[in-house]
């Protein structure tokens, strides 16, 4: 019996809790994504760096709190410092959609063409965050960082396997929870969400039922912006601030989106989900679970080694692609 | 970070008046410095020139050599082998330097001696570059390094887990030359003393997400944790997700994960944890510690001696051999670095010169306790350091 609650604790410590909190983090990012998709029709590129730049500016403010000695006791400043880190990302969302986008969506420009401007506007942000912040890693994190730590829980109950659970991790679950209902509160039961709905689906009957399409893009950037920075900043408190990492996020975020069906909310979540369990679960030894359960394996049961983390979001995202373009909830076809 | 931009001013400076006083003289002999001034290294690279710019400068000012040495210095990028590759061809061909002093990362130095020094005969004196690959490399002889292999510090490494009892381990490492080098050394020697590797993963620095790694590294188990890393990359990283998630308690750091900056990150956890350090005590290191902070540069920033040390075997090779044939430096190197011969220190580079002119032997000692041993490589001394309340302690030299 001990032994296989040591097999559950081990698989819940290594496997379900990084997965939830990963898994939340890239739900988050790809309803950015899938937003942005549905109704401007373009792949957004610049997501990942948006995350690092809302990011950043949470940071900074934060850092600028702590100077002043404002906490959040146990919880993490940076929450206080979000609001204004999601109102720097909005607002340089808006001013790239003047300056860059709105050009190509007022011609009419085809899709590749706004998507190749969206790497423009990716590089610029690259090139933003590294001049202010530099390339290294940042840590923000402050308040308590364990909910139970291991030796709390090997005390508390006497097993040989340590669950642990980190502060940051309820807090992305929590705050992505809460972010989710809101948004699906949001498009189903208000105007403006309705009209944003009507506008990804069809534009020009959109346009004809008065639609203001000017309004729609800007709501549609305000959140997209927001929630690429409450996502980066829940990456960042979880586990570190570095640009290159928030780049690298892309891979693995248009992959939850497209898995789940582009433009589809409720299949960024699932995709969210289906990504970050594979990478996880595809790269974990299942060694010591099986041992634990009777089993004595030679090898260390690992389906890849870690180093294919990345590789894992790629393939899912090719498989997916090719044989069902729709995703998992029958989203647009890239 | 302020003191490596006063090293490097300290250095150019330096480097302007050798420059200077050099083009006067009607016997200049160029020798080369490469080293990754941009890369993972950038933040110790220019204290290591400006440690070899001093013992040149101190050749000299001792005005016994008949040739005044100018140095040249390019760029290794650590990393890149083709851009280092491109640096050393421009440092051969164009500078016609005498010898090299560099490269610094095992990778490049490997690009660099197959692809430059050794196809155009020219000696490399490398103060950093510990991968045990280098020591087999086909290299005519004209490859020497001043730091230790990591074979050796394999060994070292093996026999302090063995006498604290450690049965098996874990060992993770920084996916380079350097890291799967020493990886693999260790995990030989740990193997012949009777010890258990369960499992020898690599990490890839830079990521922000760790735990995938430390969770394979628990799957497989062990005694502890063995991190070949960087202090300022992935292995703080590892050792973070390790110590969060319960996987280790207890850890043995391979040279490159030296640094006050690891114990601000982790904390108590770090409590127990053992490394080691390549070392250099006694009254070489003192006097080049003392001739450095004169020249302003901190004798304590890694390899800093051996980069001095480097260099001033390159002009006591050239007195030896009185000339700065290329040829003829490579067959004096070995010579004036060991016995037999009268002892010479950081700091003594005019004794030991006028010495050779005089045409006695000298036994180079320097910095960093010279012995180039096999192929031209150092003995090494290791310190052997726990983290106790906090602070690094010494535990005893190997």
């Amino acid at each position: 019996m001990t032994d296989f609650l040591n097999a559950l604790v081990l698989l819940a410590n290594f496997v379900l809790v990084p997965g939830l909190a990963y898994g939340a983090q890239l739900a988050l990012g790809a309803l950015g994504v899938t937003l942005v998709f549905g109704i401007l029709r373009f792949a957004n590129f610049a997501h990942g760096d948006l995350m690092a730049f809302g990011t950043m500016i949470t940071i900074l403010v934060t850092w600028w709190l702590q100077s002043l000695g404002v906490t959040l006791g146990p919880l993490p400043t940076a929450l206080l410092a979000l609001p204004v880190g999601m109102a720097g990302a909005v607002a340089f969302s808006l001013l790239a959609d003047r300056a860059v986008f709105r050009f190509y969506r007022v011609r009419k420009a085809p899709a590749i063409v706004v998507v190749m401007a969206s790497v423009g506007v990716m590089f610029m942000l690259n090139g933003i965050v590294r001049f202010a912040i530099g390339p290294d890693d940042q840590r923000f994190a402050d308040g308590a960082r364990f909910v139970i730590d291991a030796r709390g829980w090997r005390e508390m109950t006497g097993l040989a396997e340590a669950l642990t659970i980190r502060l940051p991790v309820v807090i992305t679950v929590v705050v992505a929870a809460a972010v989710v209902v809101w948004l699906f509160w949001f498009l189903q039961k208000t105007r403006m969400g309705k009209a944003m709905r009507a506008y990804s689906d069809n534009e020009d009957l959109a346009l004809l039922s008065g639609i203001n399409p000017e309004r729609v893009v800007m709501v549609t950037w305000i959140i997209a912006a927001s929630l690429a920075t409450i996502a980066g900043t829940l990456y960042g408190l979880d586990k570190s601030f570095k640009p290159f990492t928030y780049f690298q996020l892309l891979l693995p975020i248009f992959a939850a989106a497209i898995v789940g069906g582009i433009g589809q909310p409720f299949g960024a979540i699932a995709g969210g989900f289906v990504i970050a369990f594979s990478e996880i679960i595809l790269t974990y030894p299942f060694k010591r679970f099986l041992e634990y359960l009777g089993f004595s394996p030679e090898s260390l049961v690992q389906l890849l080694s870690t180093e294919y983390k990345f590789a894992v979001s790629f393939v899912i995202m090719v498989i997916v692609l090719l044989i069902r373009p729709t995703g998992i909830f029958r989203g647009r076809v890239l | 970070m302020r003191s490596a931009i006063r090293n490097i001013l300290a250095a150019s400076v330096a480097g302007t008046f050798v420059l200077a006083a050099g083009a006067a003289s009607a016997e200049d002999v160029k020798v080369g410095i490469i080293l990754g001034f941009t890369g993972p290294l950038e933040s110790i690279t220019p204290g290591m020139a400006a440690s070899a710019e001093l013992a040149w400068k101190e050749v000299n000012d001792s005005g016994l050599l008949a040739d005044k040495l100018v140095p040249v210095r390019v760029d290794s990028t650590c990393i890149d082998s083709a851009a280092a590759t491109a640096a050393a061809e421009r440092l051969v061909t164009a500078e016609k330097v005498a010898a090299i002093m560099g490269a610094d990362c095992s990778g490049v130095t490997t690009a660099v001696l197959n692809n430059v020094a050794v196809p155009n005969g020219v000696v490399m004196i490398s103060p950093s570059a510990t991968s045990p690959a280098l020591t087999e490399a086909k290299d005519n002889g004209f490859f020497f390094r001043t730091s230790p292999s990591d074979a050796r510090q394999g060994e070292v490494m093996t026999d302090m887990l063995v006498a604290q009892g450690v049965k098996s381990v874990a060992v993770t490492y920084t996916n380079n030359d350097y890291g799967k080098g020493f990886a693999d050394a260790f995990g030989a020697a740990f193997k012949k003393a009777g010890g258990t590797v369960t499992i020898s993963a690599p990490h890839e620095d830079g990521k922000g997400d760790y735990s995938a790694e430390v969770a394979a590294l628990q799957a497989a188990g062990g005694d502890l944790l063995v991190v070949l890393g960087y202090v300022d990359q992935g292995g703080v990283g590892i050792i973070r997700a390790a110590t969060e998630s319960g996987a280790f308690e207890k850890f043995a750091l391979g040279d490159g994960m030296y640094g006050q900056s690891l114990i601000d990150a982790i904390g108590k956890d770090l409590e127990g944890t053992v490394g080691l350090i390549p070392a250099a005590e006694g009254e070489g290191a003192d006097k080049f510690a003392a001739a450095a902070k004169a020249a302003n540069i901190d004798p304590t920033s890694s390899y800093t001696g051996q980069s001095y040390d480097a260099a001033a075997l390159i002009a006591l090779a050239m007195q030896k051999a009185k000339s700065h044939d290329r040829t003829a430096i490579r067959d004096a190197v070995l010579d004036v670095a060991n016995a037999p011969g009268e002892k010479i220190l950081a700091g003594e580079l005019a004794k030991g010169l006028q010495l050779l002119k005089d045409g006695k032997d000298i036994d180079y000692v320097g910095a960093t306790n010279v012995e180039l041993i096999g192929p031209g490589e150092a003995a090494g001394t290791y310190r052997e350091y726990v983290v106790k309340d906090g602070k690094y302690e010494t535990v005893k030299f190997h």
